[in-house]
């Protein structure tokens, strides 16, 4: 049996960060609904009535991952980050 | 499961299974009356256990570390959880606090902002001296050297005795640490943990964005163990009797005693001592038993879940029992509903106030509550439009769990449950206008409501 480093095998088989799963969060208070997000990402971030962004609990998919970086960058209000892992209750 | 029985006998101190314990000192229906001073405490319940300082005794503190890990030990195995709503296991917060960087700071919170409930407060009026010595063992066990006891500031008279409580304790030297009595506002979210450690820290009393957590990084940026005052004394019963004796009362999964308040259409409300698994309707002929036919149970509080009265009378009042109805125990409160009021009335007013009660910080629940109370109000009062039910219902998911505490999840929570519970109501509301119960005075108690709608 050869020894494989995981993470070569890891990196090639998404989006080349790796296999940590990120998840988007917002901070509701200092979010003030600028919607900066979903422009961003449509496809994972929707706005509710009042242009607050609802943020699935779940992980950003692979290809994604670069906008979702971009939408936390860009956000004014400082409001959005990612965290790595598990999401840690809620 | 185990037939649990339900304590109807009065005997003093720690007494035998199905005796009050949190109460024993005080007899009858536990409203008003007067303080159980620290003599009358400690001839009710012993001196309190806690070993000499190390400077008093010339040792060099390792011993003391060993009593601390002990002591959360036991708490660990007594299977205490927090009588404030959340129901966390004592036993794990104070653990991880104690192994948090940097000194630690224990809360003891008594800022009851639930309006239905009165234990916290009937607790700190009759019976201080056992939160007092559940802050202080409490303090020894996480190593702390500060602690407050959070009230709310308008009640002049409870800060007052409360303050005296503390003198007592210090002229006796009974507490190795610091008790400051602190006043925070009178307002639901003020007594959000978040909000109570941002107040102590000299900022406004609003919850804040977590994490960072209040049990890494709380007061002055320690690790914090904020805790109900319930919780605490039961801590200061069980470090004086040991967790098997925690154990004899209520179920394996739930073990010990809660309080809980009983209100509404009920012969004698107030608060009650009970066994953890006692079924709601046992509760409920303790309390006199209802003095309508009963036609719905609010559990747990407002942010609470509305149970039929056929499914309430059975349930029990522990946390895997009442999940199974998807109810929680909250802060033990229970509201009787007559057959002559109107549930979702109730509850249109109980989202008002929580609309109004909001701290304003986030989106989904500045904008989302008013809408939620309009929709029930409009369904209430209005009806006959057909669509009401799916309006409120759509609502919902665009505010659950979205704002930075759960305040916003109590509303939507109890709105849910009142759509479930009511649901012949809610049908005859949307599709032909209000009943008759809408006119009946409010039974849930709404602060500074007066006579508004």
């Amino acid at each position: 049996m050869f020894w494989r480093p995981q993470t070569v095998a890891a990196s090639y088989s998404g989006s080349g960060v790796g296999t940590v799963s990120e998840r988007l969060r917002v901070n509701p208070i200092a979010c003030t609904a600028h919607g900066m997000c979903a422009e961003l990402l449509p496809e994972f971030i929707a706005l509710d009535p009042w242009g607050y962004p609802i943020v699935p609990d779940e992980p950003v998919p692979d290809d994604l991952r670069g906008l979702a970086a971009r939408a936390v960058a860009v956000c004014p209000a400082l409001a959005l980050m990612i965290t790595k892992g598990t999401a840690e209750g809620r | 499961m185990t037939v649990v029985p339900t304590g109807h006998h009065v005997y003093p101190g720690r007494g035998g299974p199905g005796s009050p314990r949190l109460l024993a000192g005080l007899a009858g229906r536990h409203t008003g009356g007067r303080q159980v001073g620290l003599h009358e405490h400690e001839r009710l319940f012993g001196p309190l256990p806690l070993p000499l300082p190390p400077e008093r005794r010339g040792g060099n503190g390792a011993s003391e570390q060993r009593a601390a890990s002990r002591l959360i030990d036991l708490v660990e195995r007594s299977g205490l959880t927090g009588r404030g709503g959340a129901g966390f296991p004592a036993g794990r917060k104070l653990r991880s606090v104690a192994a948090g960087r940097g000194k630690a700071v224990v809360v003891a919170n008594g800022s009851e902002g639930e309006p239905a409930s009165h234990k916290d407060r009937l607790l700190l009026r009759r019976a201080p001296h056992l939160v007092l010595d559940g802050i202080s063992l409490a303090a020894f066990a996480v190593g702390a050297t500060e602690a407050y006891l959070v009230v709310h500031g308008d009640d002049g008279r409870l800060v007052a005795s409360l303050l005296g409580a503390v003198q007592a304790r210090k002229v006796a030297g009974l507490d190795q640490v610091a008790i400051n009595v602190v006043g925070i506002e009178h307002r639901y979210v003020a007594s959000e943990q978040t909000a109570i450690v941002q107040w102590i820290n000299g900022g406004p009393g609003l919850p804040t964005f977590a994490p960072p957590r209040t049990h890494e990084r709380g007061v002055g940026g320690r690790p914090t163990a904020v805790n109900n005052v319930e919780t605490l004394a039961h801590i200061a019963l069980i470090a004086r009797y040991g967790s098997d004796w925690f154990r004899q009362a209520g179920t394996p999964d739930a073990p010990g005693t809660a309080l809980a308040t009983v209100t509404g259409a009920i012969t004698r409300p107030g608060v009650y001592e009970i066994e953890l698994g006692t079924p709601i309707g046992d509760l409920v002929m303790r309390a006199g038993g209802p003095t309508e036919y009963p036609q719905a149970v609010l559990v747990g509080g407002y942010f609470g879940t509305w149970l039929p009265a056929d499914v309430a009378r059975q349930a029990r009042l522990s946390g895997s029992a009442l999940r199974s109805v998807r109810a929680a125990m909250g802060a033990g409160i229970l509201v009787v509903l007559p057959e002559s009021s109107c549930g979702l009335a109730e509850t249109a007013r109980v989202v008002r106030y929580l609309a109004n009660q909001g701290a304003g910080q986030c989106g989904p629940c500045v904008f989302g509550l008013p809408a939620l109370a309009k929709a029930l109000a409009a369904l209430v009062y209005r009806g006959g439009s057909g669509d009401g039910v799916d309006q409120i219902a759509s609502l919902i998911p665009l505010i659950e769990r979205r704002g930075a505490c759960r305040h916003p999840d109590g509303a939507t929570q109890l709105a849910a449950s009142a759509l479930t519970a009511f649901r012949d109501d809610a049908r005859m509301h949307d599709l032909y206008g209000p009943c008759s119960g809408v006119r009946r005075p409010s039974l849930l108690p709404i602060p500074g409501a007066g006579l508004a709608r």
